[in-house]
C-alpha cells in the first residue's frame, strides 16, 4: 500500500491534505484581521488631523497623518494642576514596586513549595491552585475592609501589596522549577556545604530565567494598566491610565487625542511582549494543571 | 484489645512526631514561603473563607455586625430582582464567553501550531495584543458610536442599510452582544499562550506512531494523540477561561456605563460594587460574593470531569 507523502519544506508531513492546509490558513487569515482591524483602527485614528476625523463615512487610511493628536493629548494634560510627569512617575513607581516585591515573595515560595518537602507544602500549592480558580470579585468585597483598616486608604500601597500575593506568576514558576530543575543537582549543592539560600539563589535562579520573565511581564501588564481605584482620591497619588481615560470622558471632540492615548498606553507592553515572547512560551511549556 | 489500641497510639505519637521532625529539618522552607503567604492569606485566604461569616451578618463596618441567619439569602433570590437579573446575565457572559474564548483560544493555537517560527511568533503577537492593555477596547466606543462618525454607522448609513444612526451603548438589544463581542476579542491571554506551548510540546514521535497506527487525518489525529497528550495544559487553560469569563464587569462599564440602560449587561460584579463600595453593607456583599465563589468552584468541577474523558 503506497500513501502518497506530502512534503513541507523538505520535510515529510503526516496526515495533512492540501485542501485542509488551505482551509486553516484562510481562517486564520480572517480571525486575525478581524482580531488586528481594531487596533489598526485605533492607530489610524490617532494620526487623523482634526478634518480627517470627521470625514463620512469614516475611513480606514489616514491622508496626511500628523502627531497633532498626540501634541493635544499632552496639551490636556498639562493643563491639570497636577504635573503630566506626576502621572507617570505613578504609573512607573506602582509596575515597579509592585513587579519587584511579586518577583522576590514568589520565587522564593515556588522554590520552597517544589523543592522542600516540608510538611504542609502540598497543601499551601492546592490553597494557590483553587485560587486561580476565583475571580478577584470574590475576594475583593472583604479585601478593601481589610486594606482600609490597614490605614491604606488613599495610599499607592493599597494597589502595591495584594499584587505581591497574586497568584498566577508564583504558579507558573513552581510548575517550571519541578520541571527544569533536578532535586539531585540541588543536593549536591547542598552536600556541599551551600545553605539553603545559598541553593536558592546561585543554583535554581539562574536557571528559571524564562519564569521570571514571564512573572515579571504579567506582573507588568496588570500593574501598568492600573486606572482609577477606589483606594486613591488625592490626585498626585493616581495613575497614568487615570489619566489618560479623564481624556475620554470629554467625549466625541477629542476622539483623536483617546486614540493617542490607547496607543502609548498600548505599546509600552507590546515592546515588552515582543521582546519576551519566546521566553514566555518556554515557561508555559510547564504550565499544565494536574488534578 | 487493648494492646491494639495502644499500638495505635503509638503509632500515631510516632506519626506525628515525624512531621515534626520533619518541620524542624525543612523548617528553612517555612522562612521561604511565609513572606508570600502572609500576604496571600490576607488578601485571598482570609476574605474569601471570612465572607462566608459575614455572609450570616448585617454588619456594614460601623455598627456591631448581628447575626442575621439566612436573611440575606433570603432577600438576594426573593426579594433582590436586581441580583437575579445580575445574576442571569452573569450566567449567560460566562457560558457564552467562557467556552467561545476557550475553543478560540485553543483553535487558534492549533492552527498557528505549523507555522514557521518567526510566523507564528508574529501572528501570536496579533491574536494576544488586545489583552496586553485593557485600555484597548475603549476604541470599541468610537467604531460603535452612536453618531454617523462612528466606523459602524457611518458604512451602514453610506450602504443606505440605516436611516439615522444606531445609538449602539444605549440600546438595549445591542449591549449583550456587542460587550460579549469585545470580551472575545480580549480573550486571548495566558491561556492561550499555555495553549501554543502545549502543542509545542507534543513529541513528534507519537504523530510518526499514530500514522502507522491508521490514524488518516488530522482530525483524529487532534483527538487520539494531541489532547490527550495536553490534559493538564487544557485544564489550566480551561481555569483562567473560566474565571476570566466571571470577571466581566469591566467591558460593560466603560462601553455602557453603570449601570448600563435599563440594567441590561448588570453583572454580579456590580452588583458587589453597589454593596461593598457604595452602600458599605458589607454583610449582603458577602453573601453576593459567596453565591460567586460558589458558581465558579461548581464550574470548575465539572469542567475538570468533562476534561477527563478526552481521547477516550
Amino acid at each position: 500500500m503506497s500513501k502518497k507523502l506530502r512534503t513541507r519544506r523538505h520535510r515529510v508531513v503526516l496526515n495533512r491534505s492540501a485542501g485542509g492546509d488551505f482551509g486553516i490558513n484562510l481562517m486564520l487569515f480572517i480571525l486575525g484581521a478581524i482580531m488586528f482591524l481594531p487596533l489598526y483602527y485605533v492607530v489610524i485614528q490617532s494620526l487623523k488631523p482634526l478634518d480627517e476625523l470627521f470625514y463620512y463615512p469614516p475611513k480606514f487610511y489616514v491622508i496626511n497623518p500628523t502627531f497633532q493628536n498626540f501634541t493635544d493629548l499632552f496639551q490636556l494634560m498639562s493643563e491639570s494642576w497636577v504635573p503630566f510627569s506626576r502621572y507617570i512617575f505613578n504609573t512607573v513607581w506602582i509596575t515597579f514596586a509592585g513587579t519587584a516585591g511579586n518577583l522576590i515573595l514568589s520565587s522564593l515560595c515556588a522554590y520552597a513549595l517544589s523543592k522542600i518537602p516540608f510538611p504542609g507544602h502540598g497543601f499551601f500549592f492546592q490553597l494557590i491552585v483553587k485560587s486561580l480558580m476565583i475571580s478577584s470579585a470574590v475576594a475583593g468585597t472583604l479585601q478593601f475592609v481589610i486594606l482600609t483598616k490597614m490605614g491604606l486608604m488613599d495610599s499607592q500601597w493599597a494597589i502595591i501589596l495584594p499584587t505581591w500575593a497574586s497568584t498566577l506568576g508564583l504558579y507558573l514558576m513552581k510548575q517550571f522549577i519541578d520541571a527544569n530543575i533536578s532535586t539531585e543537582m540541588l543536593e549536591s549543592a547542598r552536600l556541599d556545604g551551600a545553605g539553603e539560600f545559598r541553593t536558592f539563589w546561585s543554583i535554581a535562579m539562574p536557571l528559571v530565567k524564562p519564569a521570571w520573565l514571564t512573572l515579571i511581564v504579567q506582573s507588568f501588564q496588570g500593574l501598568w494598566n492600573t486606572g482609577a481605584s477606589i483606594f486613591i482620591q488625592s490626585e498626585e497619588l493616581k495613575t497614568l491610565n487615570y489619566a489618560m481615560s479623564q481624556v475620554l470622558s470629554a467625549g466625541i471632540v477629542r476622539q483623536g487625542a483617546v486614540s493617542a492615548s490607547t496607543v502609548i498606553m498600548l505599546i509600552v507592553p507590546v515592546i515588552v511582549f515582543v521582546v519576551s515572547q519566546s521566553n514566555i512560551i518556554e515557561t508555559m511549556a510547564t504550565s499544565g494543571m494536574k488534578d | 484489645m487493648s494492646k491494639k489500641k495502644e499500638t495505635v497510639a503509638v503509632h500515631n505519637m510516632t506519626k506525628a512526631q515525624w512531621t515534626w521532625h520533619l518541620m524542624k529539618q525543612y523548617k528553612v522552607g517555612y522562612f521561604m514561603v511565609i513572606p508570600f503567604m502572609i500576604l496571600f492569606f490576607t488578601f485571598t485566604v482570609i476574605p474569601v473563607f471570612a465572607s462566608v461569616f459575614v455572609a450570616f451578618t448585617d454588619w456594614n463596618l460601623l455598627q456591631t455586625p448581628n447575626f442575621v441567619g439566612f436573611q440575606n439569602f433570603i432577600t438576594l433570590f426573593l426579594n433582590d430582582d436586581l441580583f437575579i437579573t445580575a445574576l442571569k446575565n452573569t450566567i449567560l457572559f460566562a457560558v457564552v464567553v467562557g467556552p467561545a474564548s476557550y475553543l478560540m483560544s485553543f483553535g487558534i493555537a492549533w492552527f498557528i501550531n505549523e507555522l514557521s517560527p518567526k510566523m507564528r511568533a508574529f501572528v501570536t503577537l496579533i491574536f494576544y495584543a488586545p489583552s496586553l492593555t485593557s485600555s484597548a477596547y475603549t476604541i470599541f466606543t468610537y467604531i460603535f458610536a452612536g453618531d454617523s462618525y462612528g466606523l459602524v454607522n457611518g458604512w451602514l448609513m453610506n450602504f443606505g442599510l440605516i436611516d439615522s444612526p444606531i445609538l449602539f451603548f444605549k440600546t438595549e438589544s445591542y449591549i449583550m452582544p456587542l460587550c460579549i463581542i469585545v470580551s472575545l476579542w480580549m480573550s486571548l491571554n495566558t491561556g492561550f499562550l499555555a495553549s501554543i506551548a502545549g502543542l509545542q510540546g507534543v513529541d513528534r514521535a507519537q504523530y510518526e506512531a499514530a500514522a502507522v497506527d491508521g490514524i488518516t487525518n488530522r482530525w483524529q489525529e487532534l483527538w487520539y494523540v494531541t489532547l490527550p497528550n495536553m490534559k493538564e495544559t487544557l485544564m489550566f487553560s480551561a481555569v483562567l477561561s473560566i474565571t476570566n469569563a466571571f470577571s466581566f464587569g469591566g467591558v460593560v462599564t466603560t462601553l455602557a456605563g453603570s449601570p448600563p440602560t435599563g440594567y441590561v449587561g448588570y453583572t454580579i460584579s456590580h452588583h458587589l460594587e453597589e454593596y461593598s463600595g457604595a452602600r458599605m453593607e458589607f454583610g449582603y456583599a458577602s453573601a453576593i460574593s459567596f453565591v460567586l465563589f460558589i458558581i465558579q468552584i461548581g464550574t470548575n468541577m465539572v469542567i475538570n470531569r468533562a476534561l477527563s474523558k478526552v481521547g477516550k
